[in-house]
């Protein structure tokens, strides 16, 4: 038996061995904080996610040299789905947030519902004069009903159709912009379009990459989507959902898409150059991110037009916040509204595609031709999209909503499930998860 | 040759250090002592001190956040049992309990299976033996990462390797990932890869443990090596064959690097959730739906049947020894 005494003793060994461990655990942490008082040598870090394009075009660089005494650490997560979450356990301990972090449109939502009292209110810092330069939705969706601004935007995602013109020229379909985009009034001739295609495709070759794709693009058109007008959860009662989600699972039921998981599936990356579809539905970012995987022996091969009928459409997009943790609130903010000037959002477009959320801005980019595509009207057609697009709901849950009805649609194209049931599993899922 | 000693040696008790004096051991003497009865807990005090911080606590207190609301970035909220209530009431759980039993049988047997039949002929003399052991093991140090990603590109469905092959037999393409069974195969498949040489080099050790004798015993009794094997390998073996259906019980339960990166790292599990393991069904809770608390329960619920898998393994092998030592005698 041990005796009191010695059980206080194991104990006290215990404790000192421990504090040891800690405080060799410790001796790291203390140095990055903020060494800089006003006025000093300040170094920012900036924590995104994807391809902001800001490294990319080299603004980082050109601000450090227009501002000395500045650094800027930069570090990006590739997956937005491995980024918030990373970023959301850093906000609740505390430690290790950037000074600026990206936030996805869809996130920006729950931002403002959910932790107001994490983000620094932007009308306090120099950053607030950067607000009112934006097109109508932009900043709203990122301002609590108390009216403190949490994000600066960056991009928004004016909707287009991309397709490979050398497929559709063997197909025996118009390759011109102008000719495809009168050729499709709305949904239904785009798909007539494809059962054309698909008679004399070449072999290996779907018209549309995916159906969970074409319903993004669809709703995208929506000013209603998930949320009603009053934050109220619509989406199986919205029939614009239902419409949507129809039109897509009939798209995939009927062969027109090459059945390839968007983002996840590899074959997806590698038909962009091998040509397993002829066509996709592009946000502005994905103008980026094809020419990164068709590489240069896409350049020539792919082109842009309108979405059906010229609708206009708003899929992603982004914000820069402040962490109410930062250190460096003032600097941060500086360094944002410059990020997001029209000047810098233009350069950002011309060079990496993501489209200005700037009203300056986009009247500045509509000549803006891409040699890439065709030499393809992008600043046409996305402000165009941009200009018609509706001012959207958005609400918290958005990113659960979409994944299930993707995920629906994934199991149509590919095990053959009826459109009913899958839709019945979408919004099952939906309410075990959400209600 | 006896050296002297002047000092209490650490852990002896009682030797006054005046012979044949009455009076309490002085308090140097007792230091002595005591440290002698103290080091030991001192050094081992940072392996429990460690686990305390990094097993015991966050098992506790996951057990005390399955029992409130949590969502991450946001407040706990007491909620009692409502998480195990939602959880057991959610075809979503059983289904991917289903789905880890499936996987469970369809990677283990077979990688089990195929690890006997390469001890045994690894345990006879070859040429190159060693190189043919290093080699087996090769996959075992292979990260599962990097395994999971090449074995996806394998099983495409337009570029794939595996339907290169079969469409050589003149067998139609097959889209591995997005079917049921097939995507099922295709994670067992890359599990057998990766496990296979560690069990064959368990049993390998195993099968050398047994005496020489017993082999030469049977074959004066005119038994050819596949009788050999039958009746002195395996039961020879069992010991070996149970610690490795547990370890690899254990393994299937917990199954989740395979099957998310598989997925391109979407933890849903496929289309129709058909390879969605209790594992990722955790992580799709805690991280894709940001809900720590049903996250929490899910680990928990895990914990529990895997213990009783465990137990149950167990208890089945000590029902059977007796009967085995029946025959052997």
């Amino acid at each position: 038996m041990q005796t009191p005494r010695r059980t206080a003793v194991v104990l006290a060994a215990a404790v000192m061995s421990g504090v040891l461990v800690l405080s060799a655990c410790g001796g790291s942490g203390g140095s990055s904080t903020d060494t800089a008082a006003s006025g000093g040598p300040v170094e920012l870090t900036v924590g995104l996610f994807g391809t902001f394009g800001y490294d990319e075009v080299g603004l980082f660089k050109e601000y450090e040299s227009q501002n000395p005494g500045v650094t800027i650490k930069y570090e990006s997560t590739q997956g937005e789905d491995k980024y918030w979450p990373a970023l959301q356990t850093r906000l609740a301990s505390g430690s290790g947030v950037a000074d600026v972090q990206g936030i996805e449109v869809a996130r920006i939502s729950d931002v403002v519902t959910n932790q107001p009292d994490q983000w620094t209110d932007l009308r306090d810092t120099p950053a607030a004069d950067a607000i009112s330069r934006y097109i109508g939705w932009k900043e709203p969706a990122a301002t609590t009903p108390d009216g403190a601004v949490l994000g600066l935007g960056t991009d928004i995602g004016p909707m287009g159709i991309c397709y490979r013109s050398d497929l559709l020229q063997q197909a025996g379909l118009p390759t011109d912009p102008a000719a495809l985009s009168a050729e499709m009034p709305d949904w239904n001739a785009f798909l007539a379009l494809g059962e054309r295609f698909k008679a004399s495709a070449p072999a290996g070759t779907s018209w549309h990459d995916s159906a969970g794709g074409l319903y993004n693009a669809i709703v995208s058109q929506q000013k209603e989507i998930y949320y009603g007008q009053s934050g109220d959860l619509v989406f199986d009662s919205n029939p614009a959902v239902r419409s949507a989600f129809d039109t897509a699972a009939r798209a995939g039921q009927s062969g027109l898409t090459a059945k390839l998981e968007q983002f996840v599936d590899p074959g997806w990356d590698q038909g962009f150059s091998s040509g397993s579809f002829a066509t996709i539905a592009c946000p502005s970012w994905m103008i980026g991110y094809i020419k990164g995987k068709a590489g240069d022996g896409g350049s020539g091969k792919w082109n842009v037009t309108s979405l059906p009928g010229g609708a206009g459409g708003n899929w992603g997009g982004a914000y820069l916040g402040i962490p109410q943790a930062s250190q460096h609130k003032d600097e941060a903010a500086k360094l944002i509204a410059w990020l997001t000037a029209p000047e810098q959002q233009a350069r950002v477009f011309r060079e990496v595609g993501n489209f200005p959320s700037t009203t300056q801005a986009i009247a500045s980019v509509t000549d803006t031709t891409d040699p890439y595509f065709n030499n393809a009207p992008i600043g046409k057609i996305f402000s165009d999209s941009a200009q018609n697009a509706p001012v959207q709901i958005l609400g918290p849950q958005d990113g659960v909503i979409k994944n299930a009805m993707v995920q629906a649609l994934l199991s149509v194209e590919t095990t053959g499930a009826a459109p009913d049931t899958a839709w019945n599993t979408a919004v099952g899922n939906v309410k075990n998860q959400v209600g | 040759m006896t050296m002297q000693v002047d000092r209490p040696v650490a852990g002896e008790r009682g030797t006054p250090p005046a012979a044949g004096t009455p009076s309490r051991p002085s308090w140097r003497s007792r230091l002595y002592a005591f440290e002698g009865r103290s080091a030991p807990y001192a050094f081992i005090a940072p392996f429990f001190l460690v686990f305390f911080a990094f097993g015991l606590f966050p098992l506790v207190y996951t057990a005390w956040i399955s029992l409130h609301s949590y969502r991450l970035g946001g407040r706990m909220r007491w909620i009692g049992f409502d998480n195990y209530v939602w959880l057991f009431s959610n075809p979503s759980f059983y289904n991917s309990l289903w789905k880890t039993i499936t996987i469970g049988i369809l990677s283990t047997v077979p990688q089990l299976l195929l690890a006997l039949g390469l001890a045994h002929l690894l345990n006879y003399r070859l040429r190159g033996r060693t190189f043919l052991r290093v080699a087996m093991l090769m996959p075992y140090a292979t990260s599962v990462a990097a395994a999971t990603l090449v074995f996806a590109l394998i099983f495409g469905r337009d570029g794939g390797i595996v339907n290169g092959l079969l469409g050589v037999v003149g067998i139609e393409p097959v889209d591995w990932r997005n079917g049921n069974w097939t995507a099922q195969i295709a994670i067992s498949v890359i599990v057998i890869w990766h496990w296979t040489g560690y069990n064959a080099l368990i049993y390998l050790a195993g099968m050398q443990s047994i005496s020489k004798d017993l082999y030469e015993a049977a074959a004066i009794d005119g038994a050819n090596r596949w009788e050999q094997f039958l009746h002195v390998t395996i039961p020879g073996l069992r010991p070996t064959i149970m610690f490795t259906i547990i370890v690899s019980t254990i393994g299937a339960s917990q199954l989740f690097g395979e099957p998310l990166l598989f997925g391109g790292g979407q933890p849903n599990g496929g289309s129709v959730n058909q390879y969605q393991t209790v594992g990722l069904f955790m992580y799709q809770q805690g991280w894709q739906y940001s809900q720590l608390g049903r996250a929490a329960t899910v680990a928990w619920v895990m914990f529990i049947l895997i213990i009783g898998l465990v137990l149950l393994n167990s208890w089945l092998a000590r029902r059977r020894r007796p009967a085995t030592e029946g025959t052997l005698s």
